[in-house]
């Protein structure tokens, strides 16, 4: 038998792209319970569906592209973003508008740019986005949580995704939206007045979000990302949320403590800023990556047109994470200057 | 307690260090045959000095180190030389390379070797002859020549000494078992360095993971001043720039030395092998192997000999053929794949690595780049392994030299954690390879063009020349035309004719004379000079000598290489003058007239002469010349000048004396 020749390290890790999506798939369990616990089973509906389509989309890309399916389905990427866009729908959300989003997370913003690794834009996102943009009603029709009304059960969460049009759905502001139409009322007034918000933040979203942290931080324990965009997400979050509290006027903001528990914040900073494929790659650049989506969701949630901003915020960035990488390489070893070296 | 400094990134892999640690090491004995490849070190092949047939003793140098950066080669075991010729050997690249094969008779008789000495009596310069004539090349790996890395220009300092006992790679404990067992040897080789480069600290470095050999360091290091710093297990803590920063903090500049920061570095093996060749004047014959992995049944340490067939150690650790894949020279990380087990062991062998199917399996193919960034973490060097990938593949190699791509140091930690099973380094390998083919090839066109330009220029000067030359005639022939219009008689006298054309001819030269040196001059300015060059590296040679300074190598091979070219302008004069003497043109000018006369006096008794009389003219004449050049030739034999001389002489008088002997049956002809 002749001797393999192969070149150096002939030792691997134990880590593995599939594993990597397969850890991030786990740590969004948490978030994806509480979600179904306070909204029903929307959001589950809208995963299953969305895992299906995105499966079976990146099967026909692949086959189009002439790439062994059963190689590239392996590294979980497509379970992945149909996870992320199924949670970021509104729960009951009908089955074309699912089908519209993952055809264009999968077909458009991942294999037309050459599939995996090659996408400049979260895929997820892309797909949140031509939806949020084509069916704004659609999109912004959450459903009330547990305690503000009623929550249907699996098999109306199912007739509502299939056959749209037998279902009454109910709808309810989301707190941001509250918030942001708010302009008569103190913040402790509108709080008492309206059922939508709980604690610290929305009922059921400030929980939903607690959860995502949770997730994340164990991804960040498991050393899958690490800490630097999320971090620099949130501090940037609450520092803006903190200049613009204004003491909980009827011009308020909404309190550091509220911007970090409502929306998107925990998923998108710990699910969505993560991804790696789109976001900046020093460390440093990571740092300012996180920073400026924090900035961006901030501005859009207060000053801009739409409650929540996370995924706008995201592909703003992702266009400028080639710029940020231009200018924020590490000093490499034996070089002079002092850039991050250690 | 020193500082420890921490490098950015490093990786964990499993050490897999303890199965070749349960015994001590062991004398692999002498194997039939014994394969030295004449390069085994970075640097110039080694020159072989035996011919096949010839019989060799133990530790008889048998190949001498070629130029600076170089090392000797000495037989392992007595025995006769049987072959000189490429073999397969251990190097990434799997090509054959020429070899010395020596068959041993098992009597490993020593030769005679220098006599023992302690190295407090040795002044630095014999100390460091003593290391380079022992052929010690860094054994840690990389197999540096260890007397070029030792001899500092003088006036340097150096700050720190580093003896490096971090083995970081896995599976490997050559110098774990080193530093075990022979630790008082170790200690003496820093010593020797220390005594040699004169740091402020000598420091042995080594990883936590070594306990014993610590505890071993640590008591033969007692009271000598040298210093023993543990540190955490990390890879590739072991790499020089890595552990220089671990010690001292400070970073070796991209694309210098280790120097450039004071710090000298020499690995445990190197510092043990130093104490042998000084104080037993033994040169390196031998070296410790780890020969482990799952397809050996008992992984071990091995004294080995230099040459010996990797197949003769496995035999002796138990291997199983049919479990092994592929074979590795090195470590899991940095080693590399052997074409053929019966490869010779070299000095920079720290390692057989002959891993099963499932120890180290097969490398799955690659998928995409996610940008995950593990890489970037885990790189040593602070690069963006990611970026460099990217442009590698895209064949952006401008932008893949702008992210540092020739400061990684192919430690493979990149590609041990990319989760997409990437081989980054034979990307980053390949990269490199390209990039410095494109600046030779941009070197060469640029020699091209050059050349190309001073041809063209040569070819404008003389197309000048000539013009300027035709010039001058054209005039002379106008001057001509209106001194026989002058003369009004029409009829041109020929001797006055002949006498304007020389005049002519040697207005001519002079115009191009100007600018045209003489072939002679410049040959004899190219002697005069090169003779000031050479007294001048002389005069620095013996200068550097009564100093004592460590560049004397490279001085010697300065004025070796002048006189070289001294002796081949001579020759080139003394050529130019041989060919020139006899057809030498009488100087012009006034001789020019006596030129002409004696020519048409020749030409008046030529016609006069019978064909008797020219044939017996015309042996005479060759028969004068033979006999000059015979005496020439004679002259030089005398003088013991250089061979082609001699043999270029020996040709024209043989040449000679054939016209010579062609004269004589012309002439037999004639009276017949």
């Amino acid at each position: 038998m002749a001797l393999m020749r192969v070149t150096s390290p002939h030792a691997h890790g134990p880590l593995s792209t599939s594993a990597v999506m397969q850890q991030v798939l786990l740590a969004t369990v948490p978030g994806v319970l509480v979600l179904t616990a306070f909204f029903g089973f929307g959001t589950l509906v809208n995963i299953a569906f969305a895992a299906l389509l995105a499966v079976s989309f990146e099967a026909l890309a692949l086959k189009l592209r002439g790439r062994p399916p059963g190689f590239y389905l392996g590294d979980c990427s497509a379970l992945v973003t149909a996870v992320l866009l199924g949670i970021a729908l509104p729960p009951y959300s009908p089955w074309w508008l699912i089908a519209v989003g993952i055809a264009a997370a999968i077909l458009m913003a991942k294999h037309l740019y050459g599939g995996l690794g090659y996408n400049p834009f979260n895929p997820a996102m892309v797909g949140y986005v031509v939806l949020l943009i084509s069916f704004p009603v659609q999109m912004t029709s959450w459903a009330p949580p547990r305690g503000a009304g009623e929550v249907p059960g699996l098999l109306e969460a199912l007739r509502a995704c299939f056959t749209p049009g037998s279902f009454d759905a109910i709808t309810m502001a989301t707190p941001l939206d509250v918030l942001k139409q708010n302009d008569a009322l103190l913040v402790r007034d509108l709080w008492a007045q309206s059922p939508q918000f709980g604690r610290w933040a929305g009922l059921g979203w400030e929980w939903a979000n607690l959860a995502f942290l949770a997730g994340g931080l164990w991804l960040l324990y498991r050393r899958i990302f690490t800490w630097h965009a999320p971090v620099a997400m949130l501090a940037v979050i609450a520092l803006m949320a903190a200049l613009f509290y204004d003491g909980g006027s009827s011009a308020s903001g909404g309190s550091p403590l509220f911007h970090l528990l409502s929306g998107a914040t925990m998923f998108g900073a710990f699910f969505i800023v993560t991804d790696p494929v789109t976001s900046a790659v020093s460390v440093r650049g990571r740092l300012v990556y996180g920073a400026l989506v924090g900035l961006l969701v901030y501005l859009i949630r207060v000053f801009g047109n739409y409650p929540d901003a996370v995924a706008f915020a995201v592909l703003i960035m992702n266009f400028a994470a080639p710029f940020i990488d231009q200018y924020t390489q590490p000093r490499t070893y034996g070089h002079a200057g002092t850039g991050d070296g250690k | 307690m020193r500082k420890i400094h921490d490098f950015h990134g490093g990786i964990h892999p499993v050490e897999n260090k303890h199965q070749s640690l349960h015994t001590p090491i062991r004398d692999a004995g002498i194997p039939a045959e014994l394969t030295l490849p004449l390069s085994q070190h970075i640097g110039a092949p080694a020159t072989p000095l035996v011919a096949v047939g010839e019989r060799v003793l133990k530790g008889q140098l048998v190949a001498e180190a070629t130029g600076l950066v170089s090392a000797a080669l000495h037989a392992p075991t007595s025995g006769t030389v049987t072959a000189i010729e490429p073999r397969p050997i251990a190097h990434p690249s799997g090509l054959p390379a020429p070899c010395l094969v020596i068959a041993s008779d098992g009597e490993d008789a020593w030769c005679e070797l220098p006599p023992p000495c302690s190295f407090e009596t040795l002044e630095r310069p014999e100390l460091l002859a003593r290391i380079r004539a022992a052929g010690i090349a860094g054994m840690g790996g990389a197999g540096f020549p260890a007397a070029v890395k030792l001899g500092l220009k003088p006036g340097t300092q150096v700050e720190t000494l580093i003896i490096n006992g971090t083995e970081c790679e896995p599976y490997i404990t050559a110098d774990d078992i080193l530093m075990r067992e022979r630790a008082a040897q170790i200690v003496r080789g820093a010593q020797i360095l220390a005594h040699l480069v004169a740091p402020a600290e000598t420091v042995i470095g080594i990883e936590d993971n070594k306990p014993e050999a610590i505890a071993a360091m640590c008591a033969a290091a007692e009271g000598t001043g040298i210093e023993i710093a543990v540190f955490p297990t990390k890879y590739p803590s072991g790499g020089e720039k890595q552990l220089i920063e671990l010690l001292t903090g400070k970073q070796v500049p991209s694309g210098g030395l280790p120097m450039d920061v004071g710090v000298v570095c020499q690995n445990v093996g190197t510092a043990a092998a130093v104490a042998d060749a000084v104080e037993h004047g033994r040169p390196l014959i031998s070296r410790i192997t780890t020969v482990t992995g799952a397809a050996v049944d008992e992984p071990q340490n091995f004294e080995v000999l230099l040459g010996t067939p990797m197949s003769h150690l496995l035999a002796l650790a138990g291997y199983r053929a049919a479990d092994n894949p592929r074979l590795v020279m090195g470590g899991p990380m940095m080693g590399f794949t052997v074409p053929d087990p019966g490869v010779p062991i070299v000095k920079t062998t720290n390692c057989i690595l002959a891993p099963s199917a499932q120890e180290l399996p097969a490398p799955p193919p690659a998928q995409a780049c996610i940008r995950c960034g593990l890489c970037a973490e885990a790189c040593p060097a602070s690069l963006l392994p990611q970026q460099l990938y990217w442009f590698a593949r895209g064949r952006e190699f401008e932008k893949a030299e702008a992210h540092n791509l020739f400061d990684c140091i192919e430690c493979g930690a990149c590609s041990y954690v990319c989760p997409s099973n990437i081989p980054l380094v034979q990307y980053y390998r390949a990269a490199k390879a390209e990039v410095l083919q494109m600046r030779r090839d941009a070197q060469k066109a640029e020699h091209s063009r050059q050349r190309f330009e001073a041809r063209q220029e040569r070819l404008e000067r003389e197309e000048a020349e000539k013009e300027a030359r035709r010039a001058a005639r054209k005039q002379a022939a106008e001057e001509k035309a209106r001194r026989a219009a002058d003369a009004g008689s029409g009829e041109a006298d020929p001797v006055q004719a002949a006498i304007e054309r020389a005049q002519a001819r040697k207005a001519a030269q002079a115009a191009g004379a100007a600018s045209e040196e003489n072939p002679l001059q410049k040959l004899e300015k190219t002697v005069v000079t090169t003779r000031e060059r050479l007294e001048k590296a002389e005069a620095k040679l013996a200068q550097a000598r009564s100093e004592g300074a460590d560049h004397i190598a490279a001085l010697e091979t300065g004025v070796e290489k002048t006189r070289a070219k001294l002796a081949a302008a001579e020759q080139a004069l003394q050529d130019y003058q041989a060919q020139q003497t006899p057809a030498e043109p009488a100087p012009a000018g006034d001789a020019a007239q006596a030129a002409i006369q004696k020519a048409m006096a020749a030409r008046a008794a030529q016609a006069n002469k019978s064909p008797l009389e020219k044939a017996r003219d015309n042996l005479e004449k060759l028969e004068a010349r033979l006999a000059k050049s015979e005496a020439r030739l004679a002259e030089s034999r005398a003088a013991g000048e250089e061979e082609k001389i001699v043999e270029a002489l020996a040709s024209s008088v043989e040449r000679l004396q054939e016209k010579v002997a062609a004269a004589r049956a012309e002439l037999a002809a004639e009276e017949s």
